[in-house]
C-alpha cells in the first residue's frame, strides 16, 4: 500500500463561529513496510491529522490517496474499549477471526494473561492501553496508526510494545503512523519522522532515519535526536526567543 | 424474613379492618381465600389470570419493539424527530380510557383492538426514553467501529445496544406497572374474560370477596414475575458495572 497526503488545510468552526485552523500545511507519502513518526506540540493537530487518515473526518481541503480496503488498526489517544465487554471480548469484536493461539501470544506479550476475563472498569489506564494496543494488533492490519500509544507505560514495557510493534512491521508489510512525545521511540522506530510546528500545524521537518531498524546504534540515535533538537529549538527560538 | 414480617403485618391490619368495616364492605382474609380456593378449582382463576397475562405479554413486546425502533430512528434522525415529536406529545397526554375507547369503536370489541390500545398506551413513554438513550450514545465507540471496519449489524448488536440496555430496562420496568394498570381497564371494558373482566363483574354484584380474590391473586402474579423475572434480568444487564446502582 501506499499513502499518499496532501493536506492543504483543516479548520474547526468553533461554537461562536469563528474559524479555527488546525492544520496547514501537510504533505508526505509513505510504503507498506515503513513507519512515520509525527512529533509536536500538545494541541497541534496530531489527533486531527490521524482522523482524516481514517477516513473519519472528511471536512479538509486536499487529498488524501490509499488503498480504500485497507484494514486499518488503531490505537486512539485514550484506550476506548467497550466498558460491557471482557479484556478478550474487546479484542474479538474487532478481530472475530483472530486464531486462539495468536490471542494468547498477543495477551503474554502484552502481559495481558492475567487481565483477559477484566472488564475495562478494572484496567489500569496503563493496562487499558495495552489493551487497545494488542486490538489493533490483532485486526492484522495493512495500516497501523498510533496515536500516543506509549503513553503511562513504563520504560521496559514500552521498549516491549515497540519490539513487538517492529515484528509485525517486519514480518507483514504495514503501513505505520505514530505519533508520539517521546524523541527516544520516534528515533527508535520511525524511518521518517516529521516535526509539526505548533497549531495550525505544517510539517517544519522531515528526517529520513537510513539505517534499518535493527541495526540502529545508540550513536545513532543520539546524533538523530541532536538533529531534531536543533530543528525543534530554531523554531522555538523563532517564536519564543526565551523558550518556553 | 423482612418481606415475611412485612407480608403478616399486611395481613393483620386487614383483618382488624374488616371486623371494624364489617363483611360486607371488607371480608376477612380467610373469606376471600376461600373464594380464591374455588375459583381455582373449577379453573376460571387460573383461565382468566392466564388471559390477562397474555394481553400483558403481547402488548407488552409489541409495545416494547417498536418503542425501541421508533425511539432509536427518533435520537439518530433530526427529521423523524420534528415529524414524529408532536403525535408524541399528543399520544403522551391522551388519556388511557380515551385511546381504548376509541379503539373499541374503530376496530370492534376483538382481542387486536385490546392489544392495540394497551400497547398503544405504554408506546409513548418507550419512545422518549429510548429517544433520551439513542442522544446519549458515545459517538467515540462508533468512531472506533468505523475505523475497525466492523460491520453494521455486529456493531449495532454489541456496541449500541448494550448502550441502550438501560434505557430498554427502564422503559420495561415503567412500562410493565403501566400495562399492568392498563389491561385491566381494557378487559372490563371490552373483552368477556380476563381478571378485568372478572372484577368488572364482581363489581356490578358488589361482590367484594370475589373482587378481592381476582385482585389479590392478580398482585400476587404481578409480584412473582417482577422479583422472579424482571429483577434478575435486570442485574444481568448490568452485571459488568462495578457499582449498581
Ligand atoms: N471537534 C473539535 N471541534 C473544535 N476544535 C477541535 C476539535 N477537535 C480538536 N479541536 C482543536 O484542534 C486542535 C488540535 O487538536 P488535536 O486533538 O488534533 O491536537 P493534538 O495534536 O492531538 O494534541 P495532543 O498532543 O494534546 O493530543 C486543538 O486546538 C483543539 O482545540
Ligand atoms: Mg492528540
Amino acid at each position: 500500500m501506499r499513502l499518499e497526503v496532501d493536506i492543504a488545510g483543516k479548520a474547526y468552526k468553533s461554537a461562536s463561529g469563528k474559524r479555527h485552523d488546525v492544520l496547514a500545511g501537510i504533505k508526505f507519502s509513505l510504503s507498506s513496510g515503513e513507519v512515520g513518526v509525527f512529533v509536536g506540540p500538545s494541541g497541534c493537530g496530531k489527533s486531527t491529522l490521524l482522523r482524516i487518515l481514517t477516513g473519519l473526518d472528511q471536512d479538509y481541503e486536499g487529498t488524501i490517496s490509499r488503498a480504500q480496503d485497507a484494514r486499518i488498526g488503531m490505537v486512539f489517544q485514550e484506550p476506548r474499549l467497550l466498558p460491557w465487554r471482557s479484556v478478550e471480548d474487546n479484542v474479538r469484536l474487532a478481530a472475530p477471526l483472530i486464531d486462539d493461539a495468536r490471542l494468547s501470544e498477543l495477551f503474554s506479550v502484552l502481559e495481558l494473561s492475567a487481565h483477559r476475563n477484566h472488564f475495562p472498569g478494572e484496567l489500569s489506564l496503563g493496562l487499558a492501553r495495552r489493551v487497545a494496543l494488542a486490538r489493533a494488533f490483532a485486526v492484522e492490519p495493512d495500516f497501523l496508526i498510533l496515536d500516543e500509544p506509549f503513553a503511562s507505560l513504563d520504560k521496559a514495557l514500552a521498549v516491549r510494545m515497540q519490539d513487538e510493534i517492529v515484528t509485525l512491521v517486519a514480518n507483514r508489510s504495514v503501513l505505520t503512523i505514530l505519533v508520539t512525545h517521546d524523541l527516544d521511540d520516534a528515533v527508535r522506530l520511525g524511518d521518517r519522522l516529521f516535526l509539526l510546528s505548533a497549531r495550525p500545524a505544517r510539517i517544519i521537518a522531515n528526517i529520513s532515519v537510513p539505517a534499518p531498524r535493527s541495526v540502529r546504534g545508540e550513536a545513532e540515535i543520539a546524533a538523530i535526536k541532536a538533529e531534531i533538537a536543533q530543528w525543534t529549538n530554531g523554531g522555538r527560538a523563532e517564536q519564543r526567543p526565551h523558550g518556553q | 424474613m423482612l418481606r415475611l414480617l412485612s407480608f403478616a403485618v399486611f395481613l393483620g391490619c386487614w383483618w382488624i379492618a374488616a371486623v371494624l368495616a364489617g363483611s360486607t364492605k371488607l371480608p376477612t382474609p380467610p373469606a376471600v381465600l376461600n373464594v380464591a380456593m374455588t375459583e381455582a378449582a373449577s379453573g376460571a382463576l387460573f383461565l382468566n389470570v392466564g388471559v390477562t397475562l397474555a394481553r400483558v405479554a403481547l402488548a407488552f413486546t409489541l409495545a416494547i419493539t417498536l418503542g425501541v425502533a421508533i425511539g432509536y430512528l427518533m435520537g439518530r434522525v433530526r427529521l423523524a424527530n420534528r415529524l414524529g415529536d408532536p403525535w408524541l406529545i399528543l399520544l403522551l397526554n391522551l388519556p388511557a380510557l380515551v385511546v381504548i375507547v376509541l379503539a373499541y369503536i374503530w376496530a370492534g370489541l376483538t382481542e387486536v383492538a385490546a392489544i392495540a390500545a394497551i400497547a398503544i398506551n405504554k408506546l409513548p413513554a418507550t419512545v422518549v426514553t429510548l429517544r433520551e438513550g439513542t442522544r446519549a450514545l458515545d459517538y467515540s465507540f462508533d468512531e472506533m467501529a468505523t475505523v475497525f471496519a466492523i460491520p453494521r449489524w455486529r456493531a449495532f448488536r454489541h456496541i449500541i445496544l448494550p448502550q441502550l440496555a438501560p434505557y430498554i430496562a427502564a422503559a420495561s420496568r415503567s412500562g410493565l406497572s403501566l400495562v399492568w394498570k392498563i389491561v385491566l381497564v381494557a378487559e372490563l371494558l371490552g373483552r368477556p374474560n380476563g381478571v378485568g373482566f372478572e372484577i368488572g363483574v364482581a363489581f356490578q354484584l358488589f361482590d367484594t370477596p370475589r373482587l378481592l380474590a381476582y385482585s389479590l391473586s392478580f398482585a400476587a402474579v404481578v409480584l412473582v414475575i417482577e422479583t422472579a423475572l424482571v429483577q434478575p434480568f435486570e442485574t444481568r444487564l448490568t452485571r459488568w458495572r462495578l457499582r449498581a446502582a
